[in-house]
């Protein structure tokens, strides 16, 4: 007589309720693309896509992005450094500064970029009077002001990184012979590069999507100040096609960026 | 030995520690001698290492390594770490998990400038040499313990440093990859021709790699010594404890064990070929008379030494097989022992700690 | 009682709200300030307004053809435009031709937006192709750049410079060139007030309501 074979199933089922607000929170992040996709008028997409307002605000989006995303590497990265290792008196007022604009609405940040940025602004008078500069309505105030909302994270993932990073590997690579940019260079930046690949794309994203700040301090412009963000709000008032073109656009490229990254650096957020 | 002091390390100073930890240390390795710093967890050996190292600066005093000043508050002198020339093995081994195990062996070299063919065929000797060629790809998560133990003193000697600083090199191996390492570390320790620390709590690690043991409690030394100098004359109680086990080596046959002198019974008959016995010297009696009944180990022999500490009494017995015992003073009292008395020996076999493998024979 | 109306109304709607609930002690007035255009998507998205007062008749037609009006809009101000300058006219400007100076910062309404709309038609018709720095996306923002000094000029409405008493000045526009803009109201057909709403319309209208719009700058049609 063959042996009653019970089902010994490998893995566990997930309770049932578990699964079902699961699927309560995965379909609020689905259905809102879902309506997106729906109302993108495909037959008329591609003369959308060529028209200059998007490809203006893409190529604005894509080029002021990455500048802030650069400029934030290279003082951001030093700044998580001092923060995470060095004592210094009043390094907590450092990071709620640092952290700031994390929790401040955009157009607060934008309004103060332009208080302090301003042609009026405290800096701004005499850096204009000075150098001729004007931060306001150009193209490198949209950079100024991506930056400012979206370097936090950067710094903020690095930071925590070199905290947890044990030191003592440090002090290893300094007893083989390795000086302090070697140090840092072959041991400390590659032991954090997961959460440092992970801060880059966070604050990638965070700049590529800004809007409140660039409007404010930056202005709207199309080709010099209004970015993918700006032209959809634009465009929501007056041309619903170009807005859902839009829309599709800064959607199509985000998913594209987070999905590429790889499993193990979403680990290190 | 003026030769071989000029090249070692003399090492005198004191550091603080926040508010209360202290240490105050006083060493000088010749070359060619390994010296071991013996003491509980707490004791201050890793600040010491620390500071040998550079990565903690002295409070007052010198450290000097072949002849060049490395620390010296009072002459502002300070070199930094990555100038001294010290292999160190850490505890833990802190391989650099990111790379594989050929480019950690070179990357003392690579940071001194040297080529990467150059260094990377370097590395690759040393690798040969401790028994891990195939493995240069592997990553430190896929090595097993006893791998990673002889990256670590690969990527030490590989750049052939003036000073060997081993922090606790066997204790986060488990037992039987500990004894094995042992011998392989005896051997490299010896190969080695400048000054070598090892810094351990294990007291058979230091008794066995250690020409000299220097005991260390709460920031000082307490007592410094040959092996079995600190066996006889514990000066302090944690050296006593420690201090305590006879450590014979041996071949092992058919539940025997020949030491040279005398055969030692055991209570396993399976175990075969070379042995580290150990033997407490509390659980070894002293008989006037031949012993009847149980132990099988037992043998005439005399009182070498003799030395009262108080309540107990420690001997050291001469020929066939030397060993430091420990008695009560009252019980010594009893027995009228004395320097040059007659006297019988017993061990049960139940008492005798066996580790197969047994060490890499020191020459005396 | 849900009064959708434009943005440039806020202050004169305001007055006129208290007015109305003083006599009218159980109704409660919520106005829903924005861009016509907005307001009219809105609408158009079925929200539940009961009165839309729109800045201009195109997005009061767009709301008509749609079917969602109880009867006629009525025009019940116009309003027309000024330039628009920080205090003390920093960059010296005269006119509409000074729009054109590229090394002045110029701001607008976005197109979509009445006065952006209709201060392109003012250019258009004094000949000014403007050097535009920057279509803030309603008056309000940008009153508020050229108040903070980060604006040389922008075009709003008289009642936009009026309202900001004081902190911005106005320069005139010649009214050959200058555009004004008719405000219509309308009740809405899904107005879930119908009595109230066209008691409201009613009200603005009347003298009292006049009286208190011109007061902002409007003018009686």
């Amino acid at each position: 007589m063959k042996a009653d074979t019970s089902v010994r199933p490998r893995t566990r089922r997930p309770p049932v309720l578990l699964v079902v607000l699961g699927a309560i929170g995965l379909a609020m992040f689905v259905i809102p693309f879902v309506g997106l996709l729906a109302r993108v008028p495909w037959s008329d997409l591609p003369a959308l896509l060529a028209g200059d307002v998007v490809t203006d605000a893409l190529r604005l989006s894509v080029v002021t992005s990455l500048t802030a995303t650069l400029i934030a590497v290279v003082v951001g990265i030093p700044l998580a450094w001092i923060m995470a290792r060095l004592d210094f008196p009043g390094r907590s007022l450092v990071r709620g500064l640092v952290t700031l604009p994390l929790v401040l609405p955009p157009v607060v940040g934008g309004a103060a970029l332009l208080f302090a940025l301003g042609r009026r602004g405290l800096v701004g008078e005499s850096l204009e009077q000075a150098t001729g500069l004007l931060l306001p309505f150009s193209t490198w105030g949209v950079v100024v002001a991506n930056t400012f909302v979206a370097m936090p994270f950067l710094v903020i993932t690095v930071e925590g990184a070199l905290r947890n990073l044990d030191q003592r590997y440090e002090g290893a690579a300094a007893s083989l012979g390795a000086g302090r940019w070697t140090v840092l260079r072959r041991v400390t930046l590659p032991m954090i590069g997961p959460s440092l690949v992970a801060g880059l794309v966070l604050t990638w994203a965070r700049a590529f999507g800004e809007f409140g700040a660039t409007i404010t301090f930056a202005g709207n412009l199309q080709g010099r100040t209004q970015t993918l963000p700006l032209a959809v709000f634009v465009a929501l008032e007056s041309d619903r096609d170009t807005a859902v073109a839009l829309s599709l656009v800064m959607v199509v490229v985000s998913l594209a960026v987070l999905v590429t990254l790889r499993e193990r650096w979403w680990k290190a957020l | 030995m003026e030769g071989a002091l000029g090249q070692g390390l003399e090492a005198a100073f004191r550091l603080r520690r926040g508010d209360s930890f202290r240490i105050d240390l006083s060493l000088s390795i010749p070359a060619g001698t390994t010296i071991a710093l013996l003491g509980p967890n707490g004791a201050g050996k890793s600040t010491a290492v620390a500071a040998i190292a550079g990565l903690l600066a002295i409070d007052s005093g010198r450290i000097g390594l072949a002849g060049t000043t490395l620390d010296e508050p009072s002459a502002d002198v300070f070199v930094s770490p990555e100038a001294r020339r010290i292999g160190v093995v850490f505890q833990d081994y802190l391989l650099f998990p990111h790379m594989t195990m050929l480019e950690n062996v070179a990357f003392g070299l690579r940071s001194r400038g040297v080529s990467r063919a150059e260094a990377m065929a370097r590395a690759g000797s040393w690798l040969e040499r401790l028994d891990l060629t195939g493995l240069e790809r592997r990553k430190p998560p896929q090595l097993s313990g006893g791998q990673a133990q002889r990256v670590a003193l690969a990527r030490a000697l590989v750049i052939e440093p003036d000073l060997l600083l081993l922090d606790e090199p066997l204790s986060a191996l488990d037992v039987t990859t500990r004894v094995e390492l042992r011998r392989v570390l005896a051997r490299h320790l010896e190969d080695f021709p400048g000054p070598r620390l090892v810094i351990t709590h294990d007291p058979t690690e230091a008794f066995l790699l250690a020409d000299e043991v220097h005991i260390i409690e709460n920031g000082a030394v307490t007592q410094a010594g040959s092996p079995d100098e600190i066996r006889l004359r514990p000066r302090t109680s944690y050296a006593a404890d420690l201090a305590g086990s006879n450590l014979l080596i041996g071949r092992a046959s058919h539940g025997q064990v020949d030491v040279g002198s005398h055969p030692i019974h055991l209570v396993e008959h399976e175990i075969e070929g070379e042995v580290l016995l150990t033997i407490r010297p509390s659980a070894i009696s002293l008989h006037r008379n031949p012993p009847e009944g149980s132990p099988r180990n037992t043998w005439r022999t005399t009182v070498a030494v003799m030395e009262r500490l108080g309540e107990r009494t420690r001997i050291r017995t001469g020929a066939p097989v030397p060993l430091t015992v420990e008695v009560t003073s009252e019980a010594s009292s009893a027995l009228e022992l004395g320097e040059g008395e007659m006297v019988w020996v017993a061990i049960k076999a139940t008492e005798i700690g066996v580790e197969s493998g047994g060490v890499y024979p020191r020459p005396e | 009682m849900l009064v959708s109306a434009a943005a440039s109304l806020t202050d004169a709607f305001a007055e006129v709200e208290s007015a109305f609930e003083e006599e009218n002690r159980d109704v409660d007035v919520v106005l829903n300030l924005g861009s016509s255009s907005a307001l009219r998507e809105q609408i158009l998205e079925g929200a539940p307004a009961d009165v839309f007062a729109s800045a201009n008749t195109s997005n009061m037609d767009q709301v008509a053809d749609a079917g969602e009006l109880s009867g006629e809009a009525e025009i019940f101000v116009t309003n027309s435009l000024q330039i628009a300058v920080p205090t003390g006219n920093p960059a010296g400007v005269t006119g509409l031709e000074d729009f054109a100076r590229e090394e002045l910062l110029i701001g607008l309404c976005v197109e979509d937006v009445p006065c952006g709309d209709f201060g392109r038609q003012a250019l258009d018709n004094a000949g000014v192709t403007p050097s535009i720095d920057t279509n803030e996306p309603d008056v309000r923002a940008l009153l508020t750049k050229i108040e903070a000094g980060e604006l040389d000029a922008g075009i709003t409405y008289v009642t936009d410079v009026l309202s900001t008493s004081g902190t911005v000045e106005g320069l005139e526009i010649p009214a050959e060139v200058n555009v004004v803009a008719e405000y219509p109201i309308a009740t809405l057909a899904g107005a879930p007030n119908p009595v109230t709403a066209a008691a409201w319309v009613e009200f603005v209208l009347s003298d009292e309501g006049q009286a208190i719009l011109t007061s902002y700058g409007f003018i009686s049609p």
